[in-house]
């Protein structure tokens, strides 16, 4: 068993991989269908006992570093609209790195307009663990 | 005696031992091991003294630990404890113990977390799968806790205000896990009417009450926001309602106002309305402005642009909205729908896309990313 990390990129503003609009441009029965299908996806991870954990975050990210010589801390941002941001994860456990990639390649094939698949890149990164003691 | 029943000795319990001089850490923790054997004995052998149980048993225990914490920091030096005197005295101290686990010096979350341990008697593990996370953050977060409660010392206690803000953000965080945190809620509030006679915690009281009353309505099978004009309404709950009305009035007749108090008038006339359209939006505005008398906040202000939007029509309640400041969460979904009953659809669409995009949850960009379709979708007519 490994843990891997599905990480959703944002790209709200600029067109989807597949060159779709952003979602707010899609007709209402095309985003519907598309959170249903996250919701599925979800509730088949769990119901498979595959899931861990996963959470949508905000795309306005802040960069910080400590501030010199007890200087306040240096914040940069918010950006909103750097291309770089991560829309989401989803943290799975699963028994091969196979799994892994058929999983990200199952929430690749959202639906966007026209109920097409968005096709998304999706970036997968296994959870570092150590490896099993000898005899274990 | 249910396990809910159970939990409701323990403030009671709690403030005994530390009465009698028991440190807080310690004590807390006697009283969770004597609940464990509670729910273990008592379902054979319930006692007929269930509060002197307790505190018989949780008191040993506290007397147990302390002497073994005594003989490691010094085996020559004899701890004295004197057994108790007598049964459980009849003075009430739980609401000290209210104030303490609201201590000034708390985070918020410190401070919600040690109120549903040492007030609630929630275990850590119901508190942490309640907040979604891992048990040993949260026995750290409590412990870190109790030592900054011990180090502040007892003696300059938060009060009733900062308690009943730390019940409120119980509230809020709704149901996770297998611990409904409103129902806690709700149950500390209640209990704590019973403590104290200030009529803002009869106010939260009715409030709590009256928001929990739409609980069922508000979100939709797959946890989607249902706003309050969309919510069927025969799904209401008509006992709680009536409940949080009579509180709300009891409170009102003591003619102390508060925020809390003037928030359930507000709540209870939605609840009086049996169709969104029979709403007093009038009366709801007056309200606000009274609300703003008290307590003068972006959100406030934010949420009376809304009513006045309903009273008055949208170009008054833009004209409100003028008040608000840029950045107030939801101020664009609110900018929103007040432009889309003006008829500036063009605007209505990119403010719900802004709204989807600063969204506080997935639940709520998914619903203004909806907004922003449907409305994209009227201005396209395809």
């Amino acid at each position: 068993m490994a843990k891997y990390l599905l990480l959703k990129h944002y790209r709200g503003t600029t067109p989807t991989p597949n060159g779709f609009a952003p979602m707010d441009q899609w007709t209402p029965d095309e985003v519907e269908a598309h959170f249903q299908f996250m919701r599925d996806y979800s509730a088949r991870l769990e119901a498979s006992g595959e899931m861990v954990g996963g959470e949508g975050l905000s795309p306005e990210g802040s960069w910080v570093r400590s501030g010199r010589d007890g200087e306040p801390p240096v914040v940069d941002g918010p950006f909103a609209e750097t291309k770089d941001l991560i829309a989401g994860w989803f943290l799975i456990d699963v028994d091969s790195h196979e799994r892994a990639i058929e999983l990200a390649r199952e929430l690749s094939d959202a639906p966007g307009q026209g109920g097409e698949p968005i096709h998304e890149w999706l970036e997968v990164r296994q959870v570092m663990s150590a490896p099993p003691a000898v005899g274990d | 005696m249910d396990e809910v029943e159970l939990r409701a000795q323990v403030p009671r319990v709690l403030s005994v031992l530390v009465g009698r001089g028991a440190a807080f850490a310690t004590a807390e923790d006697a009283v969770q091991e004597a609940l464990i054997r509670a729910l273990r004995s008592w379902q054979d052998d319930p006692p007929a003294d269930p509060t002197g149980w307790l505190v018989t048993v949780a008191w040993r225990i506290f007397l147990d630990t302390a002497r073994s914490e005594a003989s490691r920091r010094d085996r020559e030096d004899r701890f004295d404890a004197e057994p108790p005197a007598g049964a459980v005295p009849s003075t009430d101290d739980s609401l000290r113990l209210y104030f303490l686990c609201a201590h000034p010096d708390l985070t918020p979350s410190s401070a919600v977390a040690l109120t549903l341990r040492a007030v609630g008697g929630l275990t850590t593990r119901q508190i942490a799968a309640a907040y979604l996370v891992p048990e040993a953050t949260m026995a750290q977060r409590i412990s870190r806790a109790k030592r900054t409660v011990g180090e502040a010392g007892v003696d300059r206690p938060g009060d009733a205000r900062t308690v009943m803000r730390v019940l409120y953000l119980v509230f809020n965080e709704g149901y996770s896990g297998d611990v409904d945190l409103s129902s806690e809620a709700i149950r500390l509030t209640r209990q704590l009417t019973t403590l104290t006679d200030d009529p803002e915690v009869g106010g939260l009281l009715a409030l709590m009450l009256l928001h929990h009353a739409r609980r069922a309505s508000r979100t939709g099978p797959d946890g989607r926001i249902v706003p309050l004009a969309a919510q069927d309404r025969a799904r209401w709950d008509t006992e709680l309602i009536a409940e949080g009305v009579d509180v709300l009035r009891a409170a009102l007749e003591r003619d102390r106002l508060g925020e809390y108090q003037a928030q359930a008038a507000i709540a209870a006339l939605h609840a009086d309305a049996q169709r969104v359209e029979d709403t007093d939006w009038v009366q709801i505005v007056e309200w606000y402005d009274e609300l703003l008398r008290l307590t003068d906040t972006p959100i406030i202000r934010l949420n009376r642009a809304v009513a006045v939007g309903e009273a008055d029509g949208a170009p008054a309640g833009l004209r409100a909205l003028a008040d608000v400041p840029e950045g107030v969460p939801r101020r664009d979904a609110v900018a929103a729908h007040l432009h889309e009953r003006n008829g500036d659809l063009e605007l209505a669409a990119r403010l719900y896309a802004d709204a989807a995009r600063n969204a506080p949850s997935v639940a709520e960009r998914e619903h203004q990313t909806l907004q922003a379709a449907r409305v994209n979708h009227l201005l396209t007519g395809d």
